[in-house]
Parts: structure tokens; C-alpha cells; sequence
């Protein structure tokens, strides 16, 4: 068991941290949460530089410990995170370059990492949700083309995103899993219609999409007709994986300010408040070391993260969401301005349990695949 | 950064664990509970395989080997619920004569408890005034010291949460067995979510108390070793009612295995430092971080 890091990287973390602290400073201002055009600016932008410094790469084909560098210096020195890049970076990206041909590698994977072209995710739909299989958006083979009907939902970015990760029905009499495929949908095409979605937070985050008889070449096919679902399961495996790296940075980051604010207007005398903190610094150590744990086993089974990733966001999901009860509990009766940030942060962390696979859906790829309980009801 | 076992570490855990099946199997498990003392045998057989001086330089007579490797031993100690003040016996290895032979059994008050204090060889620290009690456990005889407990090594505080973290191991893989067996309205119970949930819980307690109290012993850092503590306390004691659930009717009784790592883990538990303490070090070290 080794918790130091290689020359090399170490290397890398000096040269990434110099270069967070010249290119931070000349950062344009955030824009407003409800700007959409400003947001995809500001996060391509940002892609941009890291892509003209040579960074733009890390999110695949690094290594994982490289990644996890990247990921808790960036987050350390308060830079941007993905934003608007989620999907193309942490979804698409890798999916495309693992399953994708030599052609449409060359098509797709360079303007994402040059933050010319932003990527929505086209998965669940309304009636398939945490059953992702049970999803019913047809596609029909028509010549050179499918054309495409049915209803997406809960899809962030959409509004400004160029391409969409598609996953429709190409054989409705198939067993739910084995009919599906992988689409890549230009959002520019005839037959979409976006309708924003407002969550509990206030924000229009994401968006239900309709989809009516859009027409999307069959050269826009990653992997093997029918063949979506194991396509979809490496996409998965990367977002329950080491997605959540630089939000336990952060994490770890609010608890130390929330100390202060709790010495601020006295609340670090009540015990009860001054000991939940101390368990929640306790719990995000732990889990930052689960995160290094589950990095380095991956390193040694080729890359892919495994269902250890289940384990994590299970256990980051709900110590989330007991983080931001703390800051409620800090801030007292400040708890229900929507002004502070904590307070929206309160309100958006209460998807964490439900996105990327509830915590229900977690617990059973837990218990069937790790422990080999029977599946069941 | 490879923070997996290596090959040594990964022998070293299957030799213990391999060692304690032989030595300390369900039946002596069971003699142990209804005879009680402390098997001067099995201290001897501990300490010829090296358990005591494990952590002793080789030109002492002891083993070379580091924290990690302590924390392997300790975590199998704790999945095999072996009795005795091995801890204490541990630590005093190179500083009383004949711990790390096994031939002096060494206990040391800790928290508000010492334990084994009558059968003890050797006290480590004050036990002034120590009244014996009913130990709830019946594998761990008790005495409470009036003045309540103080601190202790760092490292004391890690290798009672590897303890936690084996005994935490184990019940998951007790409930886990169980309910892949146990038939009810004609199928195992493991196929139920309500149950099925259960078990995930336990798995996820356990893995990361264990990459908190992995980590720990290699970092040695003595705030990271309170709060690896702190989740290995609440891992053995959930996981073990969680157990004691899963197995129903059966979890009560006195044959199942079940109730005495639950009672073990609530003894750790009580060990320096309690999950207030932890939790108030914690925010002081939070304090420091501000």
C-alpha cells in the first residue's frame, strides 16, 4: 500500500498548479446560472486554454491518477469544473474513443476537447428512468438513415449543445436490453423540440426533449445496431466511477468554510453542530481515500472503473446531502434565503441520491454484483 | 500511488487468517465463550508466529514489518473475534519482557476499561481503583476505572478500528451468506430488496471504513488514525445489527455468532477515543484547517 505519488506526477501537479495560478486571475466574471449562451461561453472557453496548455486530454487516455491530479488541483485552486463540457468529456468522449471507429473519432472527439462542440445526454426518458432499458424512443431504418420519435427527459445542456448521445429502440421485439442503440443526434436536425424543465432549485438545469421522425444518418452509429446497451454500460461505468473526484474536493473545501462561519456567529460552541462537522471532516477524509483506493484498483484492471464506483456515490450521494443540513444548521434562520449560495446548494444537492441511478438502483448492482445475492423483487 | 495490498500484505492476511481457522475455530470460539480464561496456548502460538513482534526491528527479534501490516493482523484478530488484551500485548512487545514471545500477557487501561486486568501478567499504566463488572462480553472480562479515560497512542486508537473493520467484514459476510440460503415464501430472503438493501449498506460501511483506516496506517497521521476510528466504530456496530436483523429470530439467540461481535463492537467502541471524543478531534482538527 503506497499513497505517494511518481516523480512524474508530482512533476505534473507542480506544472498544473503554476499554471492554475497565472491563467485563474484572467478569468472572465461567472455568468448568471439562467444565462445559457453565457454558460456554454464561459465553460468553452475555459476548455479552450486547458486544451491550448495541453490539459485537455486528461479526462481519457491519461492515466487515472493523472486524472485524479488534475481533478483535485483544478478544484483546489477554485478553477471552473466541466460545466457545460459534462457530457462531451465525462460521457460521449470516452465512450466514442472506446467504441467508436477511426472516422468518427476524428469527427467528434477533437471539438469537444478544443470546446468547440458541447454534448447533451439523451437517456432517460420519462416512463425509463432508473430502468434505463425500458426505454421506448423508436428508431427505424430508413435507407441511409433512422428516423427517430419518442421523448427524452431530464437532459442538462440541452439548449446550447450541438450534439446529443442518443440511445433509441432499433428492435422493439428484442429482449429490453438487447434492442437498443447508440446515436449520435445533431441537435440542429428537423423534429427537435427542446422544452426547458424547472427543478426544485429555481434553475432550468435540464430539459425534456420531443423527438418527431428525426432523421440521423446511420454513419452516426457507435457500436453495432442493438449492440447500445453494453456501449451505454462503459458510458455508466465511467460517470459512477471517478466522476465525483473534484466534488469531494470541493466538499472538503465548504466543511473548512463552513468551520469558519460556524466561529463567525457562534454556532461552533453548540455541540451537537461543532461535532457533526467533525464527523463529516472524518467522512470526506474517508471517502477521499475511497476515491484513491478505487483509482488505484483501476489502474490495475485496465482502466475501466469497476462497481466500486457503486459503493462510492452511494455513501458521497447521502454525506452530501448531510453536508449542506450542516450549513442549515450553521446558518440558522440564513438557511432559507435563496440568496446564499449554501442554501441553493441545499436545494440542488438533493438530486444526488436519485441521479446517475438512485440510491435504490445502487444498492441492487451492489448486492447482485459484488455480493451475489439472487436478483429478485 | 498504489494503494492496493501487495503480494507480502496479501500473504501475510492469508497466513493470519489461515493461522486463527486452525488455532481459533467455531468450537474453540464456543469453548471460550462458556469456559472463559484466557488460552495461554493459543498467546504462545500468537506470539511465535510473530503477531506481537511484528512491528520489532529484526535485530530485536522481532519482525521488521510496519502500521500496514499491523492493520492486516489486527483486522483478521478482529474477523475471528479472538480474546485477549492483544493490543496492549502488542504495544508493550520490546518494552515488557516476554510480550512479543507470547509469554507475557500485557493489558493497559484504555477509555474507562481495562480488560483481562485479573489475568493480566503486566499493567501498563494506572489501574488504581479499578472495580471489576459484568462484562457484557462475554469473551472480554472487564474492570471500570473511576476516573474515566485518557488518550493514548495514535496507533492504539488504529488497530481498534482495524479490529472494528475485520469484525465488520465478517458480520457482512454472515448476513450475506445467510440470506443467499435462508428460504422464505419460496426463495432465499437475499432476492428481497428490503434485505438485499440491508446488505449493500454494510458492504458500503465496510469499504470505507477500510480505505480510512488502510490509509491511516500508511500516512501514520494520528488525526486520519481518530477518524478511521471513528468509521470502523460505526461499521462494527451497525454491520452487526444489521446481521442480527438479517438472520431474524436466530440473530437472538445465544448459538448465532452474531451477538458477540455486536458486543465486542460496542467494547471497541468505548476504547479511546469515543465517537464524541473522535468527533470533537475531528472538529479541532477541522479548526486547524480553517
Amino acid at each position: 500500500m503506497d499513497l505517494t505519488y511518481t516523480d512524474e506526477e508530482e512533476d505534473f501537479r507542480a506544472r498544473l498548479r503554476e499554471w492554475l495560478a497565472a491563467v485563474l486571475p484572467t478569468l472572465p466574471p461567472k455568468p448568471d446560472p439562467l444565462d445559457w449562451p453565457g454558460r456554454r461561453a464561459y465553460d468553452t472557453g475555459w476548455q479552450r486554454r486547458l486544451y491550448d496548455a495541453g490539459y485537455a486530454r486528461v479526462h481519457w487516455g491519461a492515466s487515472a491518477t493523472l486524472r485524479l491530479i488534475f481533478l483535485e488541483e483544478t478544484e483546489r485552486a477554485g478553477a471552473p469544473y466541466v460545466g457545460a463540457n459534462f457530457v462531451g468529456l465525462l460521457h460521449a468522449g470516452p465512450t466514442i474513443a472506446a467504441e467508436g471507429t477511426e472516422e468518427q473519432r476524428a469527427q467528434w472527439l477533437e471539438p469537444v476537447l478544443r470546446g468547440d462542440e458541447v454534448w447533451c445526454q439523451g437517456f432517460s426518458e420519462p416512463d425509463a428512468g432508473s430502468d434505463l432499458a425500458a426505454l421506448r424512443t423508436r428508431a427505424v431504418r430508413d435507407g441511409d438513415a433512422y428516423v427517430v420519435s419518442g421523448a427524452k427527459i431530464w437532459t442538462s445542456h440541452a439548449e446550447v449543445a450541438d450534439w446529443c448521445e442518443l440511445l433509441v429502440r432499433t428492435d422493439p421485439d428484442a429482449p429490453k436490453h438487447r434492442g437498443i442503440t447508440w446515436l449520435a443526434m445533431p441537435m440542429d436536425a428537423p423534429g427537435i423540440t427542446v422544452r426547458p424543465l424547472r427543478t426544485l432549485a429555481g434553475s432550468d438545469e435540464f430539459a425534456q426533449l420531443f423527438l418527431d421522425e428525426v432523421r440521423i444518418p446511420v454513419g452516426n452509429r457507435v457500436g453495432a445496431e442493438n449492440d447500445g446497451w453494453r456501449v451505454t454500460m462503459v458510458t455508466l461505468s465511467y460517470e459512477r466511477g471517478t466522476a465525483f473526484v473534484g466534488e469531494v474536493v470541493a466538499c472538503r473545501r465548504v466543511l473548512v468554510e463552513l468551520a469558519r462561519a460556524a466561529h463567525k456567529n457562534g454556532t461552533w460552541d453548540d455541540p451537537v453542530i461543532r461535532r457533526q462537522l467533525g464527523a463529516l471532516h472524518a467522512e470526506f477524509g474517508a471517502l477521499w481515500r475511497l476515491i484513491q483506493w478505487n483509482v488505484s484498483e483501476s489502474e490495475h484492471t485496465g482502466g475501466v472503473p469497476g462497481v466500486g464506483g457503486s459503493v462510492f456515490k452511494l455513501r458521497y450521494s447521502h454525506a452530501r446531502q448531510e453536508l449542506y443540513d450542516a450549513a442549515a444548521a450553521v446558518l440558522g434562520p440564513d438557511a432559507l434565503d435563496l440568496g446564499r449560495e449554501w442554501t441553493r446548494d441545499r436545494l440542488s444537492s438533493l438530486s444526488y441520491t436519485i441521479a446517475a441511478g438512485t440510491s435504490q438502483i445502487q444498492q441492487n448492482i451492489v448486492a447482485e454484483r459484488i455480493l451475489g445475492l439472487p436478483k429478485g423483487r | 500511488m498504489d494503494f492496493q495490498l501487495d503480494d507480502d500484505q496479501r500473504a501475510l492476511k492469508a497466513g493470519v487468517r489461515e493461522l486463527l481457522a486452525r488455532r481459533f475455530d467455531a468450537t474453540a470460539l464456543r469453548a471460550a465463550v462458556d469456559g472463559g480464561g484466557l488460552d495461554r496456548g493459543l498467546w504462545r502460538a500468537l506470539g511465535e508466529s510473530g503477531f506481537f513482534a511484528l512491528r520489532l526491528p529484526e535485530e530485536a527479534g522481532g519482525v521488521g514489518l510496519g502500521l500496514p501490516e499491523a492493520v492486516l493482523l489486527f483486522e483478521e484478530a478482529g474477523r475471528a473475534l479472538l480474546p485477549g488484551p492483544l493490543i496492549a500485548t502488542h504495544l508493550a512487545a520490546g518494552l515488557v519482557e516476554g510480550a512479543a514471545e507470547g509469554d507475557t500477557v500485557v493489558t493497559a487501561p484504555d477509555g474507562g476499561l481495562v480488560e483481562w486486568l485479573a489475568e493480566a501478567d503486566v499493567v501498563r499504566g494506572d489501574a488504581t481503583g479499578a472495580e471489576s463488572i459484568r462484562s457484557a462480553d462475554p469473551l472480554t472480562p472487564l474492570h471500570r476505572l473511576p476516573g474515566g479515560g485518557d488518550g493514548g497512542p495514535p496507533e492504539r486508537a488504529l488497530l481498534t478500528a482495524a479490529e472494528q473493520l475485520g469484525s465488520a467484514g465478517r458480520t457482512t459476510e454472515l448476513a450475506v451468506q445467510y440470506a443467499r440460503e435462508r428460504e422464505q415464501f419460496g426463495q432465499p430472503i437475499g432476492a428481497f430488496q428490503a434485505v438485499k438493501h440491508l446488505c449493500a449498506q454494510m458492504l458500503v460501511r465496510t469499504e470505507v471504513a477500510r480505505a480510512a483506516v488502510y490509509a491511516a496506517a500508511v500516512t501514520g497521521d494520528p488525526v486520519e488514525s481518530v477518524g478511521a476510528k471513528l468509521l470502523a466504530d460505526e461499521a462494527a456496530v451497525r454491520c452487526a445489527r444489521d446481521c442480527l436483523q438479517v438472520y431474524g429470530g436466530m440473530g437472538f439467540t445465544w448459538e448465532a455468532e452474531v451477538h458477540l461481535h455486536l458486543k465486542r463492537a460496542w467494547l471497541r467502541r468505548e476504547r479511546w477515543p469515543t465517537p464524541a471524543r473522535a468527533r470533537e478531534l475531528q472538529a479541532a482538527a477541522l479548526e486547524e484547517a480553517m
